[in-house]
């Protein structure tokens, strides 16, 4: 059986606390140095499905700016986040342009859609 | 033609927009918002990442959705005149404001009150004096993200992040997204000034390594930047003899702390507070001078946005009121002191009319000299406690906030501490 240990900082609240995760076989066995349940969840989702937004910008033609905010509708998974932001580089749109308009539909077929974070 | 304001407000970031609907909300009739850059909503336009807004408008948002939120709330309203593409030149101490239009040319306002919210900019790198050649490729994160995520361009290819700040872990991941590669974060204290969540998700995520307690000790490169000499710092910061090691890259961004932007204020009779750099204020945010209010970055710096249009708000109410003449005149004031390892606390004073307002509140926002676990924040005036708060962890990147309950005004001497038990 393949026992591993990781080290990682909860996220959930300021504390940051420091824990210390068994993983075996790809799951989450045991976690201490948390201080609260919320702890042991978020070191479970990060070993076993890690997820993270995505905010960047694509090209916009005839805008202000020669750049769009955009914000991904949902979380991704984390693994398909550089795979997504190399995407974005590629799409151009045109002005004008309103908070929250779709700019990209189901982004890599991964269910989200990345969507404009203002005006434009 | 002169025309007579109730507010003026210098700047149109977050605080100048949410002092703005504040104003109006309590009865301002004549307001006007000043900015210099070519739109509304400040600083936040170019913080294109999410985590904006928990607090004050309970959703998370993205910088440029926050900015969108602040501007709404001044839109289409007769009583709020907003300038763009304006620079204020001179504040003067009798409230008038002398500023500068492309269409309008020299324009000159006068208000019965005004407030300061013009923020806070960058240190650079002569402010903290690295050593080495003078190449092109020297950035501070800030304007590196301006770049990168407003003007189009990127300011480099292999990057060096000097500082753990916020504004540089974001960048971080910023130019990781861009294709770009992070070499190392530097962080010359022991500790890192960022969100723990942003060590997590800016560094981490992207494998770039954080050196705490080093520093770059050279710059090379004659005409680009070529690469750093960084070096371990003892406990008293200075660089550690035979600690060095080269790191090979095009771009140094820097991210070594803010500055509050306080060139018009320092032309006005008010008091400055050395450790923030900010006007002192007092609980409605009015400065030494009367009738002059401010907030936000430009009265000490935040970490959050939620605390500037909070601040904010505050007063551009009490400019409001002011303006109207509803405010008390017959006042006491009352010092606010941070000691015990509490760094800064603003307010710095309190002014307590003889008949205390029911909606009167006193919050007090303050950060920490180092960070601890388990501590007790105390609030005190003489031996009476007006508020003891446990901590389970205090840190100085993060600002506390707490309010003193309605209850225990009458318990205010002339003077209010706050510190920490350990």
């Amino acid at each position: 059986m393949a026992v591993e240990t990781r080290v990682m900082n909860c996220i959930m609240c300021p504390m940051g606390c420091e824990m210390t995760v068994t993983i075996e076989n790809g799951a989450v066995t045991n976690v201490t140095g948390n201080t609260c349940p919320r702890g042991a969840k978020y070191a479970n989702d990060e070993v076993t499905a890690p997820k993270r937004m995505l905010t960047s910008t694509v090209a916009v033609e005839g805008g202000m700016l020669p750049l769009l905010p955009v914000v991904s509708a949902n979380v991704l998974p984390k693994e398909r986040i550089l795979d997504c932001a190399r995407f974005l580089r590629s799409v151009k749109v045109t002005a004008p342009i309103k908070t929250g308009d779709v700019v990209v539909k189901d982004i890599l077929g991964l269910g989200v859609d990345i969507i404009a974070s203002r005006d434009m | 033609m002169n025309q007579l304001y109730d507010v003026i407000i210098v700047g149109g970031g977050p605080a100048g927009l949410s002092a703005a609907y504040s104003a109006w909300q309590n009865g301002a009739k004549k307001i006007v918002v000043i900015e210099r850059d070519r739109e509304l909503g400040g600083i936040l336009q170019q913080c294109i990442h999410n985590g904006f807004g928990l607090h004050h408008f309970k959703e998370e948002l993205t910088g440029p959705g926050y900015a969108h939120r602040c501007i709404e709330l001044v839109a289409d309203k007769p009583e709020i005149e907003t300038l763009v593409d304006t620079m204020v030149l001179d504040v003067q101490n009798n409230k008038t404001v002398i500023a500068v239009n492309p269409e309008k040319g020299l324009l000159k306002l006068e208000g019965k009150t005004v407030i300061l919210t013009m923020g806070c900019r960058e240190r650079t790198r002569g402010a903290i004096r690295i050593p080495g050649e003078r190449p092109a490729g020297v950035f501070t994160a800030g304007a590196a993200q301006r770049m990168v995520n407003m003007e189009g361009y990127l300011p480099g290819h292999k990057i060096v992040i000097l500082g753990s700040g916020d504004i540089g872990l974001i960048m971080a991941r910023r130019m990781s997204l861009e294709g770009c590669k992070v070499q190392a974060c530097l962080e010359i204290c022991p500790f890192s000034n960022g969100l723990t969540r942003n060590i997590v998700q800016c560094l981490n995520d992207y494998d770039i390594p954080l050196y705490l307690s080093h520093t770059i000790v050279a710059i090379h490169g004659e005409e680009r930047v070529t690469g750093i000499t960084v070096a371990k710092v003892d406990e008293r910061m200075t660089p550690i003899p035979g600690t060095e090691f080269d790191i090979e890259c095009d771009t140094v961004l820097l991210s070594v702390g803010l500055i509050p932007e306080n060139e018009l204020s320092r032309g006005l009779d008010l008091e400055m507070n050395p450790l923030t750099n900010g006007p002192v204020v007092d609980q409605h945010r009015e400065t030494s001078l009367d009738g002059f209010f401010a907030a936000g970055n430009v009265v000490h710096v935040h970490d959050l946005v939620d605390f500037v249009s909070e601040e904010a708000e505050i007063a551009g109410k009490y400019a409001a009121l002011k303006a109207q003449e509803k405010m008390a005149t017959e006042n006491r004031t009352v010092t606010v002191k941070a000691i015990d390892g509490v760094r800064t606390c603003v307010p710095q004073k309190l002014t307590m009319p003889a008949e205390i307002p029911a909606d009167e509140k006193v919050k007090l926002f303050m950060r920490v000299a180092a960070p601890h676990r388990k501590v007790k924040l105390e609030v005190k005036s003489g031996d009476n406690v007006l508020l003891s708060r446990p901590l389970p962890v205090a840190k100085p990147s993060e600002m506390i906030a707490v309010e003193i309950p309605a209850a225990k005004f009458a318990q205010i001497g002339d003077e209010v501490t706050v510190g920490l038990v350990l």
